[in-house]
């Protein structure tokens, strides 16, 4: 079971060993509305922390995903490229974006539990 | 008009059946046009050309080879095709069209008749400045009507359109701060300013940064003047802004700007509220576009073409582009390049092709002139009357962010639609099923489920009557529960709603000929 | 005021319903130092009859093509405009609604844009094109951003042979960004050699067919180079209707065609509003500027229009917008439109031919002049004299003869010598045998 994180950008990370997988939260997927289009960076590709790292466009709306921490794109999910919807569909699961290989994982200490995401979303409403 | 207003003020209901099936798909006068590249056949025509003898070509050995694959329709048939999908368009000339931000009034078809004349339609930008005086002496007369009516000494007149106006304004600012040896990099817009502030400054090289709105709705100006310094290259400011105010410390607003070094850039979006009223010369601006298909009524034709002159401040007329037209002895000139000896050099360079937007600059100078200084600053005041009139009529059912008397629009939130289940978009769905166009939704982004109106100088008092009862109609159905006419709406359109996911997920940008298996069955 | 509504008695009462004393009461936001009270200096208003009377004073005092043998192109062309367009787009429904926003209510408008979209893209030879930006030169500034966008790189080069107003359009907009274009020499005589002049931070080369002398080039080979360096092809077309006869740039590999449509379905009206075309490829339809219009259903299942892909727009994306461009030239696409359905495959291929056929008896004829040299080897209907003298002074001497007759070199090249006897002369299907023989005569004397 790896270890989930959250950031105020509302992405999520799922740690597994040096590989985070890193997609957009329910709460983000919800306040976008329909995706439909997802442009996702290049594998090899390597970002700083805050990096613009994906799009993800609605109807009306585009948000920018940043990178959470920083590192090198080692996978990217052509599903959610090719398929939008699955991000609606499993925020949390299938509809993540990339797979990032950890720089330094000091910097995971500084990100968000799902207790501690919950209630900052909560705190937004 | 027979129709009667029940207690609520709003009009009684009037139920119409469905009606049976067509067998042509048709309703009445309400017809299923298909797409022109599924009618008529590929040797067909709508002109007759003169016959061409044999000749050798001179094509270098590039003749077309094969057809472009368009559809081949005679007159008619091209005709019927073009009404009967125009019968699906909204229109000013049909009703009200209070879109906020876009100034929907009247289009009076002298300024058509005359931008037709063929002195006029038939003049090539690039034929002799001496076969072409009547044409710079027009430019010449509108730019005169526009730098008095605001104020300032100088006007760019190229700009295409608003947002090619913009463009025009911050690349005289980054010139003049060239000139002045000083990179600065930041431009500050409100929340609430017109996407293409934003996008234009970045173009220009420009980092954007928001300024703070006070709990009026208007720049908070202690914040402002806070956030001022050498690296400020200017404030981009709509006035009257995107909320319908008139920015009461536009004054000290330019001075504290000036005073930092920067210059001011006023979106000049919404100067039918003004014309004649106030000069945006007496406010200490640097440059303003003027929108001539809003203010100045050349049609919009369904997006443009239009035409966003940008009249300058001393210090940033010698940085405007060329073309530009002069007096010289009794005659005008326009002055095109770097090599005319009337030219400093300092322009920023050509916004596009050729002059201006001719055509347009025909049909606000009619417009102008039909008007005159009294009817400017009379339309400019009916449609401030006309605003607040609305917002009289609709505020105690609606909910009003701003409070007080607004400018030629008038913006209201969603706050009284919390709980009924109806969005602003819903409500504006409705409005077309009540024979209106829908006002500007979720503009400005300042306030939540914005809805902005602009009601124009156009509308008669009758009119907006019965725009107010229809609204108050509607609010009283939103507050009774009613959710099915709004969730459905609308109902009485050409289309329902329509799937924009769809079209964005899957894009079908083009008709492509159907694949032949599917022909063939 | 004729297009003012309200009588003095609806005024009054409209103040009394909104509970203020007069109309100055809603100007209280003005700071009072700066509030007007006389009239502005500019005339009273009129009637109809005065402004029509004054306007029309103003367009006698211009030569028209309607009155004059007309040879002038360099970027706007006059051809016939069937009547019936002309009369469609004023039909109220067209001219006086705003960009679609309400798609229920603008499936006209829609419809018309997704035909407008096809029909570029048709005779371009590409996938998709957009709903129409300001004009040509823009387009093309648009189209080198663009390429700058999808290459991830910073310059353009720009061939010798495009329009310089084009090229200075360019210019201008990269000016104040990271991107440059570096522009080839004039390319007088027709042998430029872009392709040495591709690296690997080239973005995009930006060619225009036919050239700005009216020269015709096979685009392939410059598409095989830049493609090779990883960089894009835009393709300028100018005079649209050459498309007609000449092989379209899509065919020939270009990336991005940037074009100027102004002559199918609009007039000259002194250069604008005119008609920008941009087209491309599917794969990089996401980083077009300008409105796209999409088909798609409504909510009971039938077929209908939106606009789409609208978060590549400046009212979405604010500052990284693809480009801060909203209004752009909807009535003049739609008057091209209105046009090229009625000529049809036949008829614009037809309206090509004529063209191209009375540009080779024209050149043929006036080759035969003395002190008259066609420079052309090809062209399609314009093409650049060598004269024996000053063409400046030449078009003078025909303008006051009665003869509009074509583009000094040396008026779109100022500075450049080389340019100074060369004269730009087109034609089109509006030009009567009538006025060639004015033409010719006028050129005979004043080059004798």
């Amino acid at each position: 079971m790896s270890v989930i994180k959250f950031t105020e950008d509302h992405e999520w990370l799922a740690i597994d060993g040096d590989v985070a997988t890193c997609g957009i939260t329910v709460y983000a997927q919800e306040q976008l509305g329909d995706v439909v289009f997802v442009d996702l960076p290049d594998v090899g590709q390597s970002f700083a922390t805050g990096d613009e790292a994906a799009v993800v466009e609605s109807v009306k709306a585009a948000a920018e995903v940043y990178a959470p921490i920083a590192g090198e794109i080692v996978e990217v999910n052509s599903t959610v490229a090719e398929n939008p919807a699955t991000v609606n569909e499993d925020a949390q699961g299938g509809g993540w974006f990339f797979k990032l290989r950890i720089a330094d994982a000091g910097e995971l200490d500084g990100l968000m539990d799902q207790a501690a995401y919950d209630a900052f979303v909560e705190g937004l409403e | 008009m027979s129709q009667s207003r029940d207690k609520s003020g709003g009009l009684k209901l009037i139920e119409i059946e469905g009606g049976p099936r067509t067998h042509s798909g048709h309703r009445g006068l309400d017809h299923e046009e298909p797409l022109i590249f599924e009618q008529g056949a590929p040797e067909s025509t709508g002109v007759d050309l003169p016959e061409v003898g044999d000749f050798t070509d001179r094509l270098g050995g590039l003749a077309r080879q094969g057809p472009t694959g368009l559809p081949g329709l005679s007159e008619p048939e091209v005709v019927r095709h073009f009404v009967r999908i125009s019968r699906d368009n909204h229109a000013i000339d049909m009703a009200m069209y209070p879109l906020g931000s876009c100034t929907m009034k009247h289009n009076p078809r002298l300024n058509e008749k005359v931008a037709r004349l063929a002195g006029l339609a038939e003049v090539h930008p690039l034929q002799p400045p001496e076969t072409a005086q009547g044409a710079l002496e027009l430019i010449d007369t509108l730019a005169h009507w526009l730098i008095t009516l605001t104020g300032m000494p100088a006007v760019a007149m190229s700009p295409a359109a608003g947002a090619h106006g913009e463009l025009c304004g911050m690349m005289c600012i980054r010139a003049a701060l060239d000139a002045r040896g000083e990179s600065r990099q930041v431009v500050l817009v409100p929340e609430s300013a017109h996407g293409t502030n934003p996008a234009t400054a970045a173009m220009c090289g420009y980092r954007v940064e928001a300024i703070a709105a006070d709990p009026r709705g208007r720049v908070d100006v202690a914040a402002l003047a806070e956030r001022l310094g050498p690296d400020v290259a200017g404030v981009m400011l709509t006035n009257p802004n995107t909320c319908g105010l008139f920015e009461s410390d536009i004054v000290e607003i330019a001075r504290l700007v000036h005073a930092a070094g920067g210059y001011f850039y006023c979106d000049g979006a919404n100067f039918n509220a003004i014309m004649g009223r106030v000069r945006p010369g007496d406010l200490g601006i640097d440059c303003m576009h003027i929108n001539l298909h809003k203010t100045f009524s050349t049609p919009h034709g369904g997006g443009g073409p239009g035409s966003g002159p940008v009249v300058l401040s001393e210090a940033l007329a010698p940085f405007a582009p060329r073309p530009y037209v002069i007096r010289e002895g009794d005659g005008f000139r326009l002055v095109e390049s770097e090599h005319d000896p009337a030219d400093d050099g300092r322009a920023f360079g050509r916004l596009k092709g050729f002059h201006g937007q001719m055509g347009m600059f025909i049909r606000a100078l009619t417009y102008m002139m039909s008007h005159g200084a009294d009817g400017l600053r009379q339309a400019a005041e009916d449609a401030v009357l006309n605003a607040n009139y609305v917002r009289a009529g609709l505020e105690d059912v609606m909910s009003l962010p701003f409070p007080g008397p607004c400018m030629h629009e008038v913006l209201f939130d969603d706050a009284s639609l919390k709980d009924t289940g109806v969005t602003t978009l819903d409500l504006a769905k409705a409005m077309i099923d009540e024979g209106v166009h829908p006002m500007t939704m979720y503009f400005p982004l300042v306030v939540h489920g914005a809805m902005l109106i602009e009601p124009t100088d156009s509308e008669s008092k009758a009119s907006l009557d019965e725009f107010i009862a229809l609204m108050r109609g509607l609010m009283a159905d939103a507050a009774a529960g009613d959710v099915d006419r709004f969730e459905g709406a609308p109902f009485h359109a050409p289309r329902r709603r329509l799937d924009e996911t769809r079209a964005a997920r899957q894009p079908v940008l083009r008709w492509r000929p159907p694949a032949p298996a599917e022909a063939a069955e | 005021m004729r297009y003012l509504p309200h009588n003095e008695g609806e005024r009054a009462a409209m103040l009394a319903a909104i509970g203020v004393g007069g109309i100055d009461d809603l100007y209280v936001d003005v700071p009072e130092d700066v509030r007007l009270d006389a009239l502005i200096d500019l005339p009273a208003h009129q009637g109809e009859l005065e402004v029509e009377r004054a306007i029309a004073g103003l367009a006698a005092k211009n030569m028209s093509a309607a009155t004059s043998p007309f040879f002038i192109g360099a970027g706007a062309y006059r051809h016939h405009v069937p009547a019936s367009a002309d009369h469609l787009i004023q039909r109220s429904e067209f001219l006086t609604a705003y960009t679609p926003y309400q798609p229920e209510v603008s499936q006209g408008t829609l419809k018309a844009l997704f035909e407008f979209q096809t029909q570029v893209a048709m005779i371009t030879g590409m996938d998709v094109a957009n709903a129409s930006m300001y004009d040509g030169a823009t387009s093309t500034a648009e189209a080198v951003l663009m390429a700058a966008r999808v290459t991830r790189r910073k310059r353009a080069v720009l061939s010798g042979g495009l329009h310089p107003q084009y090229r200075d359009v360019v210019q201008t907009m990269l000016r104040y960004t990271e991107f440059s274009a570096d522009g080839a020499a004039v390319d007088f005589a027709g042998d430029e050699d872009l392709a040495a002049l591709i690296d690997d931070d080239t973005a995009c080369v930006v060619v225009q067919n036919p050239d700005v002398f009216g020269r015709l080039r096979d685009l392939s080979p410059l598409a095989e180079a830049a493609h090779a360096k990883g960089a894009l092809l835009v393709a300028v077309v100018n005079e649209i209707v050459s498309l007609g006869a000449v092989v379209p740039p899509g065919d020939m590999g270009a990336d991005i065609v940037a074009a100027e449509g102004q002559s199918l379905g609009n007039p000259l009206t002194f250069g604008g509003p005119h008609l920008g075309l941009f087209a491309c490829r599917d794969k990089h339809v996401r980083q077009m500027p300008g409105r796209l219009c999409g088909e798609t259903v409504d909510a009971a299942g039938r077929r209908g229009f939106v606009l789409t892909l609208s978060t590549r727009e400046q009212h979405i994306r604010r500052e990284k917008a693809t480009s801060n461009i909203c209004t752009s030239s909807g009535l003049c696409g739609l008057a091209f439109t209105i046009h090229l359905a009625l000529l049809g495959d036949v008829g614009f291929r037809h309206l090509a031919r004529l063209n191209h056929a009375r540009a080779v008896a024209l050149a043929d004829r006036l080759a035969a002049l003395p002190g008259v040299e066609v420079v052309n080897e090809s062209f399609f209907n314009e093409f650049t004299l060598r004269l024996s003298r000053d063409a400046g002074e030449v078009v003078s001497a025909l303008a006051a003869a009665g003869v509009l007759g074509g583009v000094p070199a040396a008026r779109l090249f100022p500075g450049e010598a080389a340019a100074a006897n060369l004269l730009i002369l087109a034609t089109t299907e509006t030009v009567s045998d009538g006025d060639v023989d004015r033409l010719e005569a006028g050129l005979k004397e004043v080059l004798s």
